[in-house]
């Protein structure tokens, strides 16, 4: 079975909260998630975020879940990196 | 959110609707409203002369229930059109419902957070101004009386509440209490020259 290693989002959320929070609740989700947040456009009411997260095995929907819960929205998946049964133990 | 505890729910809806900055701001508010308000009834009584301290207890706490259930409707009711309209607008630049989120549970629990704020700081004040008068009732007899005793604390409580406003603001402390608790005497000597 493949892992989702490494997954970079478009996301847009309201201002509050900010990215630090944003940051923290995608990298509670599992102890070896690792999480890079960059903003990308500022609005009136939003923001624009290219959120990076990189684990062992990565749960998209549960990352989505955390990022729809705080108000955000998952525009686009804009790369990856997924590795097949070879590359699990690497 | 699921995942979160109530607390840390209720934390980060105050934190994304700033309701802590608001309810600061009620509980100051209100808070004079109702130390002001306590202290014009009991110089009113210091000025009619012998009052029953029954009488002046009921009345005094008559006088709070309504200046808490005043702050709690009219908070309550401001703060979820205020929260309400300012979630629509979100939505409306997120082009999606936010039904279920963090902004939702927030502009759902802010306005009870602020109500009661709101309602129970001059509720609060009020009893605290009136602690001499239920000494009195329950039969603690006071040395001095419990009309004067009350006016005491409702210009020590103004006193204080001016204090915390100038540590907020950033002035001196000690002038930003003398100044609220003019406010107070102020009134009091207002009341005494309307003396009828």
């Amino acid at each position: 079975m493949s892992m989702i290693r490494k997954i970079e989002l478009d996301v847009l959320k309201p201002h509050l909260p900010g990215i630090l929070e944003f940051a923290r609740a995608v990298a509670a989700l599992s102890p070896d998630y690792r999480v890079e947040v960059g903003v990308v456009e500022v609005d009136d009411k939003t923001q624009t975020l290219t959120l990076t997260v990189d684990g062992k095995a990565l749960d998209y929907s549960r990352i989505q879940e955390v990022i729809e819960s705080l108000g955000g929205s998952v525009h686009s998946i804009d790369r990856c990196l997924v590795v097949g049964e070879q590359d699990r133990e690497a | 959110m699921q995942s979160m505890n109530i607390a840390s729910r209720l934390r980060l809806a105050l934190r994304i609707s700033r309701a802590n900055t608001i309810a600061r701001r009620y509980f100051v508010t209100n808070g004079f409203d109702g130390a002001l308000t306590l202290l014009g009834l009991l110089m009113g009584f210091r000025v009619a002369g012998e009052v029953a301290h029954e009488i002046a207890l009921a009345a005094g706490f008559g006088t709070s229930v309504a200046l808490g259930v005043s702050g709690l409707s009219s908070a309550y009711i401001s703060e979820t059109a205020e929260r309400r309209q300012e979630l629509d607008r979100l939505q409306e630049a997120m082009a999606k419902p936010l039904d279920g989120t963090a902004h939702d549970h927030a502009a759902r629990i802010a306005p009870v957070v602020v109500a009661l704020v709101n309602g129970l700081s001059p509720f609060l004040i009020a009893q605290a101004i009136l602690m001499p008068l239920w000494l009195e009732v329950v039969g603690f007899g006071l040395t001095i009386s419990a009309v004067d005793a009350g006016i005491a604390i409702a210009l020590l409580l103004v006193f204080l509440l001016g204090v915390y406003l100038g540590r907020i603001s950033g002035t001196h402390w000690l002038w930003a209490g003398i100044r609220a608790a003019l406010l107070a005497i102020a009134t009091a000597g207002l009341i005494l020259v309307f003396d009828i």
